[in-house]
């Protein structure tokens, strides 16, 4: 089954929406509240980063009986070092980000804790493409 | 699974189908079925809305018989702060003591003499598992019914505890033991202000069984008082053996912050179980970050606002506030006996069982069903006409489209639909009004 989702850049008011609209499908579907726990924080990170990062942004969803994929798309800045990105407390997150509570440098290593498989392709000044994959068993 | 035991419940003679109730259950658990409100028992969660809503009152709290209290020796009554609330302020605590003593109880207990050692057990529990953050009051029953069905992933957020009520019921079957008294000769009642509280008595989530032997709805016990100061209005006030003194923070319990504010951290109350499901959605969504306590509450301005209450709530949160007033100046050392218990009480209050998950929201336990059904019901929104009239007897054309991939509902009970039907020729006008006959009853269609 597929969902798609549009992600405003730069809405904060709307940031999380498109997670919890996932979220909601798969609490339909008799998702382990546990495993449904990790998908929902990994998502909901990647869709603030588009948002704080980024012009726009889909999240396209993929759900068969074993696993579920999330693919986010965004065009924006691109990440120059995905490595460093992956750090902890490592943030490009601007001052005003932060006031509202976001940007504290967790977003990219809190995914990769919260789903089984991730991959991040950027390009400069173009976007990122952020793949995820959680087993549901 | 056992269905939950529910204390509200649809008088057939006064409803009349009117979708008030239907369109505000927080669970979507009502349709209207042959011209009548029908509650689905795994969905509701007690909370009351459908009964504040109801402009015919005909939906009413079922209670256990009064004189039941006499197959008892020792009849013990325990009180919710609210009761107090109901009265004017002219109506002393001793006076309404001394109707319950004159109306047959041995001993009146006001639950929130428990309050105190149930705050620090519930302190104690979350320095001890500081992971699971942010911790979520167990004091509402509604509210971890709306958890276990709508959101069971926050399960493991509810604090394991019993209630106030059960500690003060533990605590009253504990002192008559230690006084040599047999305890099939104690009966203790719960005077309650909700629907839920009574259901948590009859099916206690999480403990094997209730502590007490009966309740009694509020609303009935504010009458029997009522009645019995009209009476002894010209005779003076019977002494009573109880102290009336309940702390400022015990009277405060019930209220909203009332165990929000004794807590440290960031701690939030919220009243009111459409708002208590916005703040449960935020946590659900990992929205919430750093909160350190939850205090939920079904009722709009917490017990004050519980559907067996009386008076208004603002009124009874005023009648409250003097109380505790009054209670301030009073230098009270002498300790309540229940302190003597705290140890004993702290291992009681530990709940035995599980809080079990039993979500709503699963269209099928087996996941390759659920996705099948799941498609089934985006095509049938795709026809519907989503402007959520209620006129098949469900609150939304979405809980119409659940209905029917679960074979609860046909597709044809949609009005639009029978519409289109009749003027393909499928459907004949006829048919269309034997549909809504079904839905509405066949009185409503007669001339």
């Amino acid at each position: 089954m597929e969902f798609s989702y549009n992600i405003e850049g730069g809405n904060f008011s709307r940031a999380g929406s498109a997670s919890s609209e996932v979220k909601k499908i798969l609490k339909q579907l008799n998702v382990n509240p546990s495993v449904l726990k990790r998908i929902v924080v990994a998502l909901y990170e990647a869709e603030v980063n588009v948002v704080a990062h980024a012009y726009e942004g889909t999240m396209q969803v993929n759900i068969d009986p074993s696993v579920i994929t999330v693919v986010i798309n965004d065009r924006g800045p691109g990440i120059p070092d995905i490595e460093l990105a992956m750090q902890e407390g490592y943030s490009t997150a601007s001052p005003e980000v932060r006031e509202m509570g976001f940007g504290a440098g967790m977003g990219l290593p809190n995914i990769q804790k919260n789903c089984d498989e991730l991959s991040i392709e950027s390009k400069i000044n173009e976007g990122t493409k952020v793949t995820m994959t959680t087993y549901f068993n | 699974m056992e269905p939950f035991y529910h204390a509200l419940k649809v008088a057939p003679t006064a409803c009349i189908g009117c979708t008030h109730c239907m369109s505000l259950c927080p669970t979507q658990a009502i349709r209207i079925q042959d011209g009548l409100a029908t509650i689905n028992k795994n969905a509701c969660v007690d909370c009351g809305m459908c009964l504040k809503s109801c402009p015919r009152h005909a939906i009413y709290v079922e209670q256990d018989d009064f004189n039941q209290i006499f197959n008892f020796k020792h009849r013990i009554i325990l009180l919710p702060t609210v009761l107090f609330g109901q009265f004017s302020e002219e109506i002393t605590e001793q006076q309404i003591f001394a109707e319950l003593h004159s109306m047959g109880f041995t001993q009146v207990i006001e639950v929130a003499q428990a309050s105190g050692i149930l705050t620090k057990a519930m302190r104690n529990y979350m320095q001890k598992n500081s992971h699971d953050r942010p911790f979520i009051s167990a004091f509402c029953p509604a509210v971890v019914r709306l958890i276990q069905v709508r959101f069971p992933s926050l399960i493991d957020h509810i604090i394991p505890l019993k209630q106030a009520m059960d500690l003060a019921a533990i605590f009253a079957r504990r002192k008559y033991l230690d006084q040599g008294i047999d305890p099939e000769e104690v009966g203790i009642f719960y005077v309650t202000p909700c629907a839920a509280k009574i259901a948590a008595v009859k099916s206690p989530v999480g403990d094997d069984k209730s502590n007490l032997d009966g309740v009694i709805n509020l609303d009935f016990i504010y009458n029997k008082i009522q009645m019995g100061l009209t009476q002894h209005r010209d005779q003076p006030v019977t002494p009573v053996s109880e102290q009336t003194y309940l702390s400022p923070e015990s009277i405060a319990w019930a209220l909203t912050e009332g165990e929000a504010s004794k807590f440290e951290g960031r701690c939030l109350a919220i009243d009111e179980i459409h708002n208590v499901i916005d703040i449960l959605e935020k946590l659900e969504n990992d929205e919430l970050t750093d909160i350190d306590f939850l205090e939920l509450r079904a009722c709009d301005h917490s017990c004050a606002g519980g559907a067996l209450a009386v008076n208004n709530r603002f009124l009874t949160i005023e009648r409250l506030r003097k109380r505790m007033e009054t209670s301030e100046k009073i230098n009270c050392t002498t300790q309540d006996d229940i302190q003597q218990y705290e140890s004993y009480l702290f291992k009681e209050g530990q709940l035995t069982g599980e809080i079990p998950p039993r979500s709503i929201e699963q269209l099928d336990e087996n996941m390759l069903i659920a996705m099948e059904k799941m498609q089934k019901l985006n095509r049938i929104m795709g026809v519907l006409p989503q402007i959520d009239c209620g006129a098949c007897g469900a609150p939304s054309c979405h809980t119409l489209a659940r209905d029917v991939v679960q074979g609860k509902a046909k597709l044809n009970r949609c009005v639009f639909m029978q519409k289109i039907l009749c003027r393909e020729d499928l459907m004949t006008p006829d048919e269309s009004l034997e549909l809504s006959e079904k839905t509405w009853g066949l009185k409503r269609f007669k001339e």
